[in-house]
């Protein structure tokens, strides 16, 4: 796809450095003459500004950082130091805490258009791993940052989460305790989730500049799912996809401003506002929004697994319910493989569509779940809800791909283009 | 093998499998040091001697909590319906049975009877909340396992009871956790 390089330099100094390290020549081709679809939507503006957001967490994190201190027992209050007290402290600590949040609405959406669109099929199933390890390193991130501010909240999640290792047959309790570098979570703990915080970010730094080296071989898919064939299927990146990029990140952020600015603890809970204390676990611990589904799934498990009319038990449900919950993400790596239709876009499988926005609806409904008490009513919806999770990744996609019966596709994307405007001029012309 | 077989092995092959050998035992090394600094650390380990609480004023029905090892441990004082209702419970609520009174302890010769548990939750940590009506024990708030007072599980997803840790009885009114009978 990168085609043939337009880049001309015209003065002195840009042959001189053309001719030496040729960086100018590689931002012009990948981010000015770059060809992408012309039919682009808006849902495919998320990926530039999730780039936006990992620089915007970077730099406040960096800010943050020096006003903070990694010791239990004053991390608590050097956040409430930062927020009272430091110059612009209190919009640099909201707008890293809410823009956490925010990371995760642009990723989730990021993912969803993937699903939506086939952009997992070939031949970018290695640009759509490349993108659940981002994720992966994304929610160890969130979760040790989580930590850092050492409330109530922080800590017990640190508590719950950490014990997911412990889980591991045999050497589970080992493992546990060199993650937390004691026999309970501490000042070493607190100490090596900041170390790895302010690590993380940069190996997702990393793995994006890897993430768009794929892209930019393979290409962007578009709404119709039909490949690029001609030149008449796309536009230069410069200036079509830069504005249109740049539209939808202002108007996201003045999503992000409200929240920063009027409602900065919306998405916080206020338990996180106790300093953490190691006897008392809150009335009701949930995690960050954004784990929400998860919780619900690792909840869902609360049987053993054994041999059936025997007394062995294979799988306990603590184990059950940490495979559960990892095996819910892990399953995101194999839908290149799990999907087994050819056709890309959701728009033209009348019954994919239908199953996907179903899939979409119990997502967000586990993610409600997780937010409940695991008693009464919500157990069992917990199970059913991921089970239709499985379900859909497991069964409905492989089988789709046999029964379903696609509608005819454009023969390319300018053809798709051209005759929707020309319906769209009949049209009003036949309203005047 | 053969003779012929043994004679292709040259000098050069010695030397990349000793080199190769070498490298590896080199790269074992350097990963170790930053593996071991992980793990806690010797205060940590060294700060893991027994504790003396004094129970004298925790009355029946009461409940404190106490450190030992960074991690919290029940003192639970049981009634005497507490007693009886853990005596008599049938097996078939309790995932892990034990019997009760394995897990019902008094000093020598005194008529008070305590439950002497781990305080985190055997699921993932949480500290289970105490419950005083329906069915009395604890209340995991995290993912809603349930114990008796004598600390087994009887719901939710936590595996196995809430662990013993050892402990005498060095009086009516104390009692040392980390020291277990024997040591006593
Ligand atoms: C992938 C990018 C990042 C994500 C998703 C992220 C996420 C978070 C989250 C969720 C918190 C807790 C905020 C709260 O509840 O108060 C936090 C705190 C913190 N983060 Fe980050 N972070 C990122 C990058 C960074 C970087 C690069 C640094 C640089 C050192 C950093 C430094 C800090 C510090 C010092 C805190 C504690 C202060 C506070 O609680 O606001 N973060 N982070
Ligand atoms: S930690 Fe107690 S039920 Fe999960």
């Amino acid at each position: 796809m990168s085609g043939h390089s337009t880049y001309n330099p015209t003065t002195g100094f840009g042959k001189f450095m053309d001719a030496r390290m040729p960086i100018v020549r590689l931002v012009h081709d990948s981010f000015v003459s770059f060809p992408v679809p012309r039919n682009l939507n808006n849902w495919y503006t998320f990926g530039g500004i999730l780039a936006v957001m990992l620089v915007s967490q970077i730099i406040t994190g960096i800010v943050i950082a020096m006003h903070y201190t990694p010791e239990a027992t004053m991390a608590f209050d050097s956040v409430h130091l930062l927020r009272r007290d430091v110059s612009y402290g209190n919009t640099l600590q909201s707008w890293h805490a809410v823009g956490a949040s925010m990371f995760f609405i642009a990723v989730y959406i990021h993912i969803f258009r993937g699903l939506y669109y086939g952009s997992y099929k070939a031949p970018r199933e290695v640009l759509w791993i490349l993108g659940v390890v981002i994720y992966l390193l994304m929610m160890a991130t969130a979760f040790m940052g989580y930590v850092l501010p050492w409330g109530q909240m922080s800590y017990w999640g640190a508590q719950v989460i950490t014990n997911f290792f412990s889980a591991i047959p045999l050497v589970g309790d080992t493992v546990r305790e060199y993650l937390l570098g004691g026999y309970a979570v501490g000042n070493a703990t607190l100490n090596r989730f900041f170390s790895l915080h302010y690590l993380l970010p940069f190996m997702i730094a990393g793995i994006v500049v890897l993430h768009v080296w794929a892209l930019h071989v393979t290409g962007q898919t578009n709404p119709t799912g039909v490949e690029v064939k001609s030149k008449q299927d796309v536009i230069p990146f410069t200036p079509y996809a830069t504005v249109k990029d740049a539209f939808a990140m202002v108007v996201f952020m003045i999503i992000m401003c409200y929240f920063v600015f009027f409602l900065p603890d919306y998405l916080g809970h206020a338990d996180n506002y106790i300093v953490a204390d190691p006897l008392k676990t809150p009335a009701h611990i949930v995690p960050e929004w954004y784990f929400l589904p998860f919780y619900a799934v690792l909840r869902a498990i609360d049987f053993n697994i054994g041999i059936p009319f025997t007394d062995i038990v294979l799988i306990d449900s603590k184990l059950g319910g940490v495979l559960a919950m990892f095996g819910a993400i892990a399953v995101l790596f194999f839908v290149p493989w799990l999907d087994t239709s050819d056709v890309k876009s959701a728009n033209y499988r009348p019954t994919y569509k239908i199953f996907f926005w179903l899939f979409a609806i119990n997502a967000v409904f586990l993610g409600y779940l997780g937010s409940r008490p695991a008693e009464g009513i919500w157990i069992p919806l917990m199970k059913a809800s991921t089970f239709w999770y499985f379900l859909h990744f497991i069964v409905i996609m492989p089988l789709l791909g046999w029964f379903e019966k696609p509608l005819p596709r454009p023969a390319s994307i300018a053809d798709a283009v051209l005759a929707k405007s020309s319906s769209d001029t009949a049209e009003s012309q036949a309203q005047s | 093998m053969s003779e012929a077989h043994a004679s292709d092995a040259t000098r050069r092959d010695f030397l990349y499998i000793a080199t190769g050998a070498a490298g590896a035992v080199a790269v074992g090394g350097v990963a170790w040091p930053l593996v071991i600094q992980m793990g806690p650390n010797e205060r940590e380990k060294a700060a893991g001697g027994p504790v003396e609480i004094d129970i004298s004023a925790v009355e029946p029905g009461m409940l404190i909590t106490v450190i030992w090892r960074g991690k919290p441990y029940f003192i639970r004082h049981l009634t005497a319906d507490e007693v009886a209702s853990a005596k008599n419970a049938p097996e078939s609520d309790f995932r892990d049975f034990a019997a009760a009174d394995s897990r019902i302890a008094a000093a020598e010769g005194a008529a008070e009877e305590w439950a002497i548990v781990g305080a985190n939750c055997t699921h993932l940590g949480c500290v289970p909340t105490k419950i005083d009506t329906g069915l009395e024990g604890w209340l995991c708030p995290c993912h809603g396992s349930k114990f008796d007072v004598t600390g087994r599980v009887m719901k939710g997803p936590a595996p196995t009871n809430l662990p013993l840790p050892p402990f005498v009885f060095a009086s009516e009114e104390k009692l040392v956790i980390g020291q277990d009978k024997a040591g006593a």
